[in-house]
């Protein structure tokens, strides 16, 4: 008997629907303002400082007259003491995160190491460098209060909880049957980890130890309390050294204006080797067979 | 032959390999093992050490430490509770400013957004994750602090009736600032676990919306945020982990006023921010109540990840974190998936 | 030698004023009960097609839809049975890729319209899913309210309807006491009752049912099939099936589909006795699919 007609939507109805849409494009937006706003001033303060003669090639003076210098002995510094850093956390999480996939499983002591790494990615960075402070710094462990590769220490214990968990990960997408293949041939279990699960996963190993790397550099809390700095070019692991997040951090609070331009331009490094390191990591995943 | 066709000399069978043979696997299951111990026993020692060091000063000012207001370096008396204070209150500025723009962005990026964008969005927004802390500060103290202060001046005399909120003098460096900051720094993290919790819903429940005659938005209302309820919570949990550790970014542009700050715009400080301040010159009680304030922070930050977790695998029904969800709240802030 | 596409076209049984569109005579159908009486809404699919992507799924599919009838849908997986009841309610454009064209009218309206609104589409035509699904998160009451709550419904109204609308599907005795405890607690089958009560809680002309009663058990099923022969007083029903007892139990015509096409569309004990097409006796006897 009735003609269908459409049924009215309510305006409110449509108007809330394009409202909340609208703002959700809006939240979107403002998530990424700020990450503009960085980019523009590190590239436009960071340049002018990237600009000023000597800023690679020279270490920092530390004089308050004169030149301010360069920043040389940061960026080595920085590269030193990750580098030594990866040394450390690199195999001992790849070896935790092998033990969790191959070895612990599902027991009560697997489970209880999984629980305690995620706790440690949630302790802030700073207690990693109060407790190196505690362990090696205070009792001048190595002849040494400060020192490189206390600071070193204090970064890998960072990195370690990153490298377990995306290793962890990358470890349980080898597929079981590859492992099954390789026991029922005869291989011993160290022979099916070191020539099979290891390479299988070695560009997610990579991707992972990558982004770990990425996050060491940019860390400055665990170095106040275990490396502090120096100005001078040094290549001892057992002295203080010179980082590029505490040339960054000291220098934010320097009257002088030259010397905060160095900040911007110690930034800019710092963020363009992250960006790097990051760039680097994602390329390595998309090539990853196991991707 | 005589031997019998499973032996070999030495009365092994054929089947068994050598104890030398045995011995790497061996070696390799007890080493690992070893070094997965290390971790509890790092963690557990670390406990221990803390305590140690800052035992003394607990035993002097009893909970007074934590709740006290009076942290005053001349006269050597250290009732931190003006740091906790601060911790609390810029990390909750973080969250009310940072967790909607997250999930408004996961939502968007998930159920509204072109699909050839979906990426480039997710890449953008994960890589305010790749910003070194120190980093934020100097932007913070250079950028944002200064351009944001005539803007404050206007907030807090036009809103004056509000309690704590205006009626004060904006400074240079403040709550605010400092919870503004945060709040930037948590974003990539909440806005990655609320994509992978909003990803989870089963499109048979935003079907069901959707054939009910509902609009994107109340089916985004209907279906989606309330499955993702629990997981989202979760992820600002996390997100207010990371917030009140958080010790760079902060200690720059907070201030580092020991006082509980008589409004939004106020100097204030925090367990961190303290520490990172005040460690180079601290001697005797001093130099321990820097210690008992991180044991603080650490026992902080330990509850408030536990319930970031419990609300988490709440929040993933069933599924074990050992997925994405899991390499993303394992690798913090740097890490993209 | 029939050709692919034979459809069987029945008179359009609606009865919107106004002189239905030239469609071609074809073959008689077993007499049904009082045209007069009808007051319902017929569905008419014409020259449908639909693509997932590149993917031709759909292949100029034409049908009717009596009003208060129920029409059912078999043939094997991926025949495309499910993709055309999903473009009746516009529910297959949501997937990513997905399109369909062609001419999809419910009674005189054509619901593909430049101007239409979607979520007005669906109002009137309801959805009921394969896998029972009830907000998780929502109690049977609200459940049941959901879609009432959307039009705006006063919430001193809502008791009511949802106490008619659980009534309807016979499940109101079964949850009376229990409206405030969630949907999902319910059993399988009660909860497929449930979602068909959300769905007749506001009131749109046509069902569709997209295999509604394969995740349940015999007895559940037969609950449903008991409950559509009571609907199709109120709507027009399609039911998508893989179960041809079933579709001989409830439904007054049947389509059969193939890759993508009709094969055959007629009054269902005619299809299961003594099909017309080759196929179609190939199936229904069991020799494939």
């Amino acid at each position: 008997m009735s003609a269908t007609a459409l049924p009215q939507i309510s305006t409110r109805r449509r108007l809330t629907d394009k409202v909340m849409r609208g703002s959700l494009l809006a939240g979107t937006l403002i998530a990424l303002i700020p990450l503009i706003l960085i980019i523009y001033y590190l590239i436009h303060k960071g340049l002018s400082a990237w600009a000023m003669s000597g800023f690679f090639t020279t270490d920092p003076t530390g004089s308050f007259f004169g030149s301010p210098g360069g920043i040389r002995s940061a960026i080595l510094g920085s590269l030193e003491i990750v580098a030594l850093a990866t040394l450390i956390s690199i195999p001992i999480g790849i070896g935790v995160a092998l033990y969790l996939t191959e070895f612990g499983k599902d027991s009560w002591f697997a489970n209880t190491v999984r629980y305690f790494v995620d706790v440690m990615t949630g302790v802030p960075s700073i207690m990693f460098g109060l407790f190196i402070y505690i362990v090696l710094v205070i009792g001048r462990f190595g002849g040494s209060g400060f020192a490189a590769w206390k600071g070193a220490v204090a970064i890998s214990l960072l990195m370690l909880p990153i490298v377990i968990r995306s290793a962890e990960v990358v470890l349980l997408l080898v597929p079981s049957s590859l492992r099954e293949a390789a026991l029922a041939l005869g291989a011993p279990r160290w022979r099916v980890v070191f020539k099979v699960v290891l390479p299988t996963s070695a560009s997610g190993l990579v991707t992972g130890s990558l982004l770990a790397i990425a996050r060491g550099m940019g860390e400055t809390a665990p170095l106040l309390f275990t490396v502090s700095t120096a100005f001078a070019l040094t290549f001892s692991l057992n002295q203080q050294m010179n980082t590029m997040p505490f040339l960054i951090y000291t220098d934010i609070t320097s009257p002088r204006a030259a010397i905060q331009t160095i900040a911007w331009g110690t930034a800019l490094t710092l963020v363009a080797i992250v960006l790097i390191l990051n760039l680097l990591a994602r390329f390595v995943a998309s090539r990853s067979r196991m991707a | 032959m005589e031997a019998s066709a499973t032996t070999v000399t030495g009365g092994r069978s054929v089947l068994e390999r050598s104890p030398i043979g045995r011995l790497p696997d061996r070696v390799l299951k007890w080493g690992l093992s070893a070094l997965a111990a290390l971790i509890l026993i790092l963690i557990v020692y670390f406990f221990i050490r803390l305590i140690g060091q800052s035992g003394h000063v607990f035993s002097t000012y009893g909970l007074n430490f934590v709740f006290g207001n009076n942290w005053d370096v001349q006269a050597n008396i250290y009732h931190g509770g003006a740091l906790l204070f601060g911790t609390i209150v810029t990390s909750v500025i973080a969250l009310i400013l940072g967790v909607p723009v997250a999930v408004a962005g996961a939502i968007y990026i998930n159920e509204l957004c072109p699909r050839r964008l979906r990426n480039p969005l997710t890449i953008l927004v994960d890589l305010l994750a790749a910003v070194p802390s120190v980093v934020y500060g100097l932007w913070g103290v250079f950028v944002l602090a200064p351009r944001l202060l005539p803007a404050e001046k206007w907030f807090a005399s036009t809103f004056s009736f509000i309690p704590w909120i205006g009626g004060g003098i904006p400074q240079l460096y403040n709550y605010f600032i400092a919870g503004l900051i945060l709040a930037i720094m948590i974003l990539p993290i909440v806005s990655a676990i609320s994509r992978e919790v909003i990803a989870t819903v089963p499109s048979e429940h935003k079907e069901a919306a959707l054939a009910l005659g509902a609009t994107r938005w109340e089916m985004i209302r209907m279906a989606v945020l309330p499955y993702s309820r629990p997981g989202i919570t979760g992820g600002a949990m996390l997100g207010m982990g990371r917030a009140v550790g958080e010790t760079i970014a902060v200690v720059l542009v907070i201030g580092s006023a020991p006082k509980i700050g008589t409004h939004l715009f106020a100097q204030g400080y925090t367990l961190a921010a303290v520490i990172a301040n005040e460690f180079g010159e601290a001697t005797g009680i001093h130099t321990s109540a820097l210690f008992a304030a991180g044991l603080v922070l650490f026992v902080l930050t330990l509850i408030v990840n536990m319930i970031a977790r419990w609300f988490i695998t709440r929040g993933s029904h069933g599924t074990r974190g050992t997925g994405a969800t899991g390499m993303t709240i394992a690798s913090g802030p740097a890490n993209e998936k | 030698m029939n050709p692919p596409d034979t459809t069987k076209e029945q008179t359009d049984m609606s009865t919107a004023g106004g002189p239905s569109p030239d469609r071609p005579e074809v073959a008689p159908q077993a007499p049904k009960a009082a045209d007069a009486k009808k007051t319902g809404h017929a569905v008419n699919v014409k020259d449908l097609n639909a693509y997932y992507g590149n993917q031709h799924a759909i292949k100029n599919v034409t049908i009717e839809f009596p009003a208060n009838e129920v029409t059912a849908l078999i043939g094997p997986s991926g025949s495309g049975k499910s993709t055309v009841v999903r473009c009746i309610n516009r529910m297959h454009e949501e997937i990513p890729g997905a399109r369909a064209e062609g001419c999809v009218t419910l009674d005189e309206l054509d619901i593909y319209a430049p101007n239409v609104d979607v979520t007005a589409v669906r109002r009137l035509i309801g959805m009921v899913f394969q896998k029972p699904n009830p907000f998780p998160t929502m109690s049977i009451f609200d459940n049941v309210a959901a879609g009432l709550r959307l039009t705006g419904t006063k919430s001193s109204d809502l008791k009511a309807l949802v106490h008619s609308s659980l009534q309807s599907v016979g499940l109101w005795d079964e949850v009376k006491d229990r409206l405030n405890e969630p949907g999902i607690g319910l059993s399988g089958g009660q909860q497929q009752r449930l979602c068909i009560a959300r769905t007749v809680a506001i009131e749109p002309e046509v069902i569709l049912m997209d295999e509604p009663a394969s995740a349940l058990d015999p007895i559940s099923t037969l609950k449903i099939e008991e409950l559509v022969d009571e609907l199709k007083e109120r709507y027009t029903i399609v039911i998508v099936t893989h179960n041809m007892q079933q579709a001989a139990r409830v439904a007054n015509s049947t389509v059969f589909m193939l890759d993508g096409e009709v094969i055959e569309h007629d009054e269902t004990n005619k299809m299961f006795t003594n099909p017309s097409d080759e196929r179609t006796e190939r199936y229904v006897t069991g020799k494939f699919g």
